[in-house]
């Protein structure tokens, strides 16, 4: 983990509502691991102070690229970013995804943009697999070239049908995993929490791992303010679990869904 | 000239002026890779008390103008749990560590007290009477003079360690408390904890915070925080730990000149980790543009 001040190197709409940010961070690069995360200071925030978490889609020796929605306050105030700006960030952060099983085929399960923070793991997988990209529409599906270019076969769901099969991204996973023998699965989860929820007990009643990256909102980002924390089972109940330390990668049977 | 940049907290020497707020550093670990823990005057640990304690639900904190919210509600990992996880990293580094400890009754805090008083690497108590955020305890002990003298002179007869008595900002008359604390035995008073507050969602007409109400942190408290220094300076001769929205050497510069002997940054560390560093070569620079050799030489210079 470290803190550094980094350098746009691009900032560019991507695709529909969705921006592409490169920043030359080669402190913070080479350390990524599939799975983890930073926290950007980001510049105009104006009266707000905290670091907003992001997810890494690209990450090497010279640096990282985040892929990201205006969806706030946060992302609103990045529109003005350019390249040339600097850009502070503390990162890598998060435990990141385990190492995958050989003996198994890995599935990558998403929704909206929520694939990009898997790609990086895509890329260092040893052997491709399938994947499950979901959107409400054909637009906020992202990468299906990328990931097919890495072998993967790409299975996308739309809300509107426009792309792939109509609904929700189980309508193509439930029949898909129905044919498969669960234990060879193992599957990598990133997307809003209905859908890591709906995964997640998919996993364990149909007996398959399933790594969830969950998203919570975050102060610190370091383990130290305990803001994002969600309850991790334990043999007699529950304990806490830091998102942004212990996780944000959980096993859906570490996890206790809340209302 | 050089700049000696030593301060005391009663037999604790700090080699600067510089310490963490609690519950905004962690126990030390969390960020190790970020800040050189050797460089801090002190480190804060976040909130002991004899036992485990799980905390508040979330949402914990929620941001607001310039600042944040809080009602994290303490969870830790106990006396015992601190010792045995902690200690063994914190006696790594050249710094005092100055453990804040909370109880949900009176005797909680003489527990907590007999329990880490014999480690090494335990250099001070700062006692939280002011947390906003329990139920119990907190700041049921930090708004009457009475009782917050009575838990002072218990703690005191626990150990011979510092004692620091953690202030709250929502008393009518800081002086009087500063001056209880110096008559019941504190060797300092660490001035302020966070601001009760409260924010609500329009939409769901439900507090942003599960536990209704937090505490206020972050530059909008400076000026109040500020103040409260001042005023404490003014009723006591013993040292007083300033915070409250330091995010700039100036911040801090400003609360010794308010009357502190020493200051803690917050919620900056959130910020931008490196605050803590930026503020120690910041004073130590100030000190020397100005003249002066000692910190000492600022503490309480206000003209008014």
């Amino acid at each position: 983990m470290k803190q550094e001040l980094t350098t746009v190197l691009e900032h560019d709409n991507f695709q529909g509502e969705y921006r592409i940010l490169r920043l030359a961070a080669p402190a913070v690069g080479p350390l990524v691991q599939p799975g983890q995360f930073l926290e950007l200071q980001v510049p105009r925030l104006g009266e707000r102070i905290l670091r907003r978490p992001f997810s890494i889609y690209q990450a090497d020796a010279s640096g990282v690229a985040v892929l990201y929605k205006a969806v706030g306050r946060g992302t609103d105030a990045m529109a003005g970013i350019r390249p040339g700006d600097e850009v502070s960030i503390i990162g890598p952060l998060g435990n990141g995804y385990p190492e995958a099983d050989p003996a198994k085929t890995p599935v990558l399960v998403a929704g909206g943009y929520g694939n990009a923070a898997l790609y990086i793991l895509a890329q260092r997988l040893a052997k491709p697999g399938i994947a499950f990209f979901g959107g409400r529409s054909a637009i906020d599906i992202l990468l299906v070239k990328e990931f097919e270019a890495l072998g993967w076969e790409v299975r996308p769901t739309t809300d509107d049908g426009s792309l792939g099969t109509r609904g929700l991204v189980t309508a193509a996973f439930d029949p898909w995993t129905a044919e498969q023998d669960p234990a060879a699965l193992e599957v990598f989860v990133c997307g809003p929490n209905p859908m890591l929820k709906a995964i997640g007990d998919r996993a364990i009643s149909k007996n398959f791992t399933a790594w969830l990256s969950l998203d919570r909102n975050m102060a610190c980002g370091v383990g130290a303010c305990l803001t994002c924390v969600i309850k991790r089972k334990t043999e007699d109940g529950w304990e806490w679990a830091r998102c942004c330390k212990d996780g944000p990668i959980f096993e859906s049977r570490e996890i206790l869904w809340e209302k | 000239m050089s700049v000696d940049l030593k301060i005391k907290i009663g037999s604790m020497e700090m080699k600067n002026p510089v310490t963490v707020a609690s519950g905004t550093f962690g126990y030390g670990p969390e960020y190790a890779d970020l800040v050189d823990l050797n460089r801090l005057g002190a480190i804060t640990v976040k909130g002991i008390c004899p036992e485990e304690h799980v905390g508040n639900p979330t949402p914990r904190t929620f941001e607001t103008r310039g600042g944040m919210l809080n009602a994290i509600g303490l969870p830790g990992p106990g006396a015992k749990g601190f010792i045995e996880k902690y200690i063994p990293f914190l006696n790594q580094y050249d710094t005092p560590v100055i453990v804040n400890i909370w109880g949900k009754g009176k005797d909680d805090y003489a527990r907590v007290v007999e329990m880490l008083d014999g480690e090494t690497g335990v250099d001070a108590f700062e006692i939280n009477l002011s947390c906003p955020n329990v139920k119990e305890g907190g700041s049921a002990f930090g708004t009457d003079v009475s009782t917050f003298s009575s838990v002072i002179e218990l703690v005191r007869s626990k150990t011979k360690k510092p004692i620091i008595p953690k202030l709250a900002p929502n008393v009518p008359n800081i002086g009087a408390f500063a001056r209880a604390a110096e008559e019941s035995g504190a060797d300092a008073i660490a001035i302020m904890n966070t601001m009760p507050a409260m924010a609500i969602n329009i939409d769901t007409l439900e507090p942003e915070l599960a536990n209704k109400f937090g505490g206020l942190s972050g530059p909008p408290i400076k000026p109040i925080a500020i103040k409260l220094v001042f005023d404490a300076a003014r009723n006591c001769s013993i040292p007083i730990i300033g915070m409250g929205g330091i995010f700039e050497p100036e911040d801090a510069i400003e609360f010794l000149i308010a009357g502190a002997t020493a200051v803690a940054v917050g919620t900056a560390n959130f910020v931008d980790p490196a605050t803590t560093i930026r503020v120690i070569d910041g004073i130590e620079r100030y000190l020397a543009e100005k003249g002066h050799a000692s910190v000492y030489d600022i503490v309480g210079t206000v003209k008014a």
